[in-house]
């Protein structure tokens, strides 16, 4: 027996069947199916729900990573501790240095009080720095061709006391850190897609099969495998982007609800959308679309395979 | 029209239910195709319209080769031919008049609403339009599905035991119509075992009766 042909079912048709009214009716030839369509709405709701906070995720850990990978990279910090007696002499040492050095664009020695205000945390508003052993800090701006080893080396020959550094020890773990939570947030938008395309395609199969009979009636009476399709797709397609359409907004409306960025708050307040970022959720529903769109026209095809 | 070249056809692929069979329907033909329980009349009938297909031999529908058909050809084939089956199957979610209109519907065409009453009318249904189909009786619902089968004005019936469930003056009603079909160019093809039926029709009409016997095709004598 001679194997269907599928490659009849033309995708433009199908678009066109989709995106244009039904003026002749043929979406009433499916009898509506409460069960698959509620089931269609709800997951596509839910997976959009859930999309929001992953694209959320994503977007945030990305700023961040970005944002600690270039201040911090931009300057590096000379710690300078030395005898009281000699503190004053290794300081001009250390400027002396960094002013001679390839690479280095700016070098600044930050005042008591810059410093107060950064041990302010640790020790309150009122610590006298100038009891405490704290040493002195350097803010060095990195220019072209700075070479952090060769200042490493050059600072411990001229002032033993300084120690250059140059953040990465610390800052790489976060900033990859960072990166994977991004790398996390992507995975998960991948995941919920796919979980959404399965359930769509078991709910549209659930559907299909529901309907054997009618699709039997319609092949016998001339219906092509097209028209078939898009009464299913069009309905399918129309679910999933109205079930996504309401997850998003009531996903967008919660992450618009999180407390306001702040220094104290960090990374978790800082998890909303930012400026043009807000678009980005706005794509969920037309993706859902696509979802619903391509999920039912596979599960259609291969059910009507089945059909002669 | 129809064109069945030393064709065989079997389910199982080792013994064939119908054997070195050659059939030419040509226009405006009224058949008759008689048998016994299982002799193959309605996988004859499913070849016609390509709801199977020959596994020797040769079928040309509309002078196209059936096993080279696409989807979509098999499809086209079917709106040229309309089918009535003993027990017809419906679309119960929808009412009569649009079930019947549902061929149309499926290939996009516009359903002229009077045409479409006139069919209606002309199958006694008029005052049925409304009425979901599993509110019909067995005769109606032959009724109905003979209207649905026509109104693409296919060149060919096919009427498979159309009248198995009905009553004589019911079965009558039906055979009236498809002799009316035929006298207006359709041609049919119509399998039912029952010979008083074939009579009646042969009484009215330019019949030939075709018999399956022992896997074979044979045309039955005039004795009818």
């Amino acid at each position: 027996m001679k194997k269907p042909d599928l490659k009849s079912l033309d995708l433009a048709a199908l678009w066109r069947g989709l995106t244009q009214p039904d003026g002749a009716g043929t979406d009433r030839v499916v009898p509506p199916t409460g069960f698959t369509a509620q089931l269609t709405l709800f997951s596509a709701a839910a997976m959009a729900f859930l999309a929001v906070f992953a694209l959320a995720l994503a977007l945030a850990t990305g700023r961040l990573a970005e944002r600690w990978s270039s201040e911090l990279a931009e300057t590096v910090t000379v710690r300078l501790s030395a005898p009281p007696e000699q503190m004053d002499e290794q300081t001009v040492t250390v400027m002396e240095v960094l002013k001679t050095s390839p690479g280095v664009a700016n070098a600044r020695l930050l005042p008591d009080a810059e410093v107060e205000k950064l041990l302010e945390p640790w020790f309150g508003p009122d610590v006298p720095v100038e009891a405490l052993p704290v040493p002195r800090l350097i803010e060095v701006t990195e220019g072209a061709g700075f070479d952090a080893d060769a200042l490493r080396l050059r600072l411990q020959g001229e002032a033993p006391g300084a120690v250059l550094d140059d953040h990465t020890r610390w800052r790489e773990p976060l900033v990859k850190a960072a990166s994977r939570l991004r790398f996390l947030g992507l995975v998960s938008l991948l995941l919920i897609a796919a979980t959404s395309a399965a359930m769509i395609t078991l709910a549209a199969k659930a559907s299909l099969a529901a309907n054997g009979q009618v699709i039997r009636v319609l092949r016998l009476i001339g219906a092509r495998d097209i028209t078939i399709a898009t009464a299913f797709v069009r309905r399918f397609t129309r679910r999933a982007a109205l079930g996504a359409a309401a997850g998003t907004v009531i996903g967008m409306i919660a992450i618009w609800a999180l407390p306001a960025m702040d220094e104290a708050g960090g990374f978790l307040t800082g998890l909303g959308f930012q400026g043009f970022g807000w678009i980005w959720p706005l794509l969920i529903p037309p993706a859902a679309a696509g979802i619903g769109f391509f999920s039912t026209r596979w599960a259609a095809l291969r059910m009507l395979r089945e059909v002669r | 029209m129809i064109e069945m070249q030393n064709l065989s056809f079997g389910y199982s692929g080792d013994e064939p239910l119908l054997a070195d069979m050659s059939l030419n329907l040509p226009p405006g033909s009224f058949h008759f195709l008689t048998g016994p329980s299982g002799a193959g009349k309605t996988t004859l009938l499913r070849l016609c319209y390509a709801d199977l297909l020959p596994t020797a031999g040769k079928m040309l529908a509309f002078g196209e080769d059936v096993t080279g058909l696409s989807r979509d050809g098999i499809a086209a084939l079917r709106r040229r031919v309309g089918v009535v089956h003993q027990d017809p199957q419906f679309l119960e979610h929808l009412p009569v008049a649009e079930n019947v209109a549902l061929p149309l519907i499926v290939s996009g065409e516009q359903v002229d609403m009077r045409a479409l009453g006139d069919l209606l009318g002309w199958v006694q249904l008029t005052t049925h339009s409304r009425v979901m189909p599993q509110a019909l009786s067995g005769g109606e619902r032959q009724r109905a599905a003979l209207a649905r089968a026509v109104i693409m004005s296919p060149d060919l019936v096919i009427a498979d035991e159309p009248t198995g469930n009905l009553d004589w003056d019911m079965s009558m009603r039906l055979l009236q119509l498809l002799i009316e079909l035929n006298r207006s160019g359709k041609a049919v093809l119509f399998a039912t075992h029952d010979m008083n039926l074939i009579r009646a029709a042969k009484q009215q009409v330019q019949a030939r009766v075709l018999r399956i016997a022992g896997k074979r095709l044979q045309l039955a004598g005039a004795d009818l």
